[in-house]
């Protein structure tokens, strides 16, 4: 790892008046990612700003119709939390899934979703709840905020501060891991909001996105069997040592089945 | 730069260049190399000390991240003559053979015993996902921390 300078600032300002003026700042949340990054030397700032220390980013509020969670939250915050599982047990469930315990322990949603790591589990909740990424600046809908691999609507210097995720009347997330890293290599979130379903998939493409092929079907017959007939097009799709581009599109409807069938038990 | 923490029980104040890693101020500047790097890519679980009362893989740290921390090494939980239940049982279960992963393990082990209520077999063997053996093919490993589970 290159050498840089370390900061802890303790509000958003500060962050962001720190990034203004560095030559080539990166922000640090869990580190999960970026520290090995920056072992390899693929990425390499000269100034590394710790949002550790930023109060405004932290805590978990649930009301009637929301659940916003602070983007310094870390996966087994949130898969542990009582108040979470309560209004919105489909997020505890998919972050309890995610990598091991000691990165769990590590790793923030706020990174996860910066990232947009096309096999993160993190996005099929912000695109599948239809969720809102906030930053110091503004607020983001979930379905215009994951852009590319590895790129998402967020400008040089912007922080992500909460998510908001929408309450559906019942939701349920599939994935089918990878063996050794157990990122996602198709993972599918269903969400029914009593009248529209909508459909997260991640792992599949260069980002995640809705299917909306399998949403028009489950807004006709919400049945697993209804996504037997759908044409889930694999152009453009991840294609891999882990899975075949052809391979991912099997998947998107396999663990789309599998996610409809646990939502209906619910 | 300063990093000040906490490391079994005794504060320390160290000067470090900002991109030590936790695991590097643990071995060579405190000198404690109880706790191994196996991998260096957060794959391993080796490096596995508790931040905070909580698991996480110190190769995958900055030691400026654990500023004020409150950090927990093997050698903080036991020592030969007291060994840690967690320990004792793994000696027990003739659960580690070269015994490079058993730090990391023992230090999951106590994660998951502390956050889990009634362990059984399966909850386990996903608890140790973020750690590998070469050795021994785990099977000792899950019943030493079931027996400690069992016993609590
Ligand atoms: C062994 C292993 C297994 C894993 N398995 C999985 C898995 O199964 N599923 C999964 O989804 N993930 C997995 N991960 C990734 C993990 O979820 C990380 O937490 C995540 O990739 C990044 O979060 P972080 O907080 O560590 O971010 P960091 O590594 O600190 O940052 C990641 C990127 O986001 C930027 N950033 C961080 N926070 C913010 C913010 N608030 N606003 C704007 N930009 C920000 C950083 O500048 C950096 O570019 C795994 C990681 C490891 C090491
Ligand atoms: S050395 Fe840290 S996980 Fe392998
Ligand atoms: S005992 Fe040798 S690696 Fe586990």
């Amino acid at each position: 790892m290159y050498q840089f300078n370390y900061h802890k600032p303790a509000s958003l300002d500060e962050a962001v008046a720190l990034f203004r003026e560095a030559d080539d700042p990166m922000y640090l949340s869990g580190g999960m990612t970026l520290l090995a990054t920056m072992k390899q030397r693929l990425a390499a700032p000269t100034d590394l700003i710790d949002l550790a220390g930023i109060a405004e980013m932290t805590g978990v509020q649930v009301n009637a119709d929301a659940v916003r969670v602070g983007a310094f939250t870390t996966h087994n915050v949130v898969a542990g939390s009582a108040e979470i599982q309560q209004a919105l047990p489909v997020l505890s469930q998919l972050a309890g899934l995610i990598g091991d315990n000691q990165v769990r322990n590590r790793g923030t949603i706020g990174g996860s979703v910066a990232n947009s790591d096309p096999s993160a589990d993190y996005p099929a909740a912000v695109v599948g709840l239809g969720g809102t990424v906030h930053t110091q600046q503004r607020s983001i809908s979930g379905d215009e905020f994951f852009q590319d691999l590895f790129e998402t609507a967020l400008q040089p210097g912007e922080i992500i501060t909460h998510i908001d995720f929408p309450i559906p009347k019942r939701a349920a997330y599939r994935k089918f891991p990878n063996p050794a890293s157990r990122y996602a290599v198709v993972g599918v979130l269903i969400a029914d909001f009593g009248g529209s379903v909508r459909v997260g998939v991640t792992g599949a493409g260069p980002c995640a996105f809705r299917a909306s092929g399998i949403e028009e079907v489950l807004n006709e017959h919400l049945d697993p069997s209804a996504i037997n007939g759908v044409e889930v097009p694999d152009a453009g799709f991840n294609n891999d040592l882990h899975a075949s581009a052809e391979y991912r599109a099997h998947l998107v409807k396999v663990m789309a089945r599998r996610a409809l069938s646990d939502l209906l038990k619910t | 730069m300063k990093v000040t923490l906490t490391v079994n029980g005794t504060e320390h104040a160290v000067e470090v260049p900002a991109n030590t890693l936790l695991v590097d101020l643990i071995r060579v500047n405190l000198q404690l190399t109880g706790t191994h790097v196996g991998c260096d890519t957060t794959q391993c679980g080796a490096c596995t000390v508790h931040l905070d009362g909580r698991a996480v893989k110190a190769c995958s740290m900055l030691a400026a991240q654990a500023e004020g921390a409150h950090v927990t090494t093997i050698e903080g939980i036991g020592d030969p003559e007291n060994l840690h239940p967690m320990q004792a049982a793994f000696r027990e279960h003739h659960a580690l053979q070269c015994g490079f992963c058993t730090p990391g393990m023992i230090m999951q082990a106590i994660d998951l015993i502390d956050n889990n209520d009634g362990l059984d077999s399966q909850t386990i063997r996903e608890g140790l996902e973020g750690n590998i053996c070469r050795c021994t093919g785990y099977h000792n490993i899950v019943r030493a921390i079931e027996s400690v589970a069992n016993a609590s």
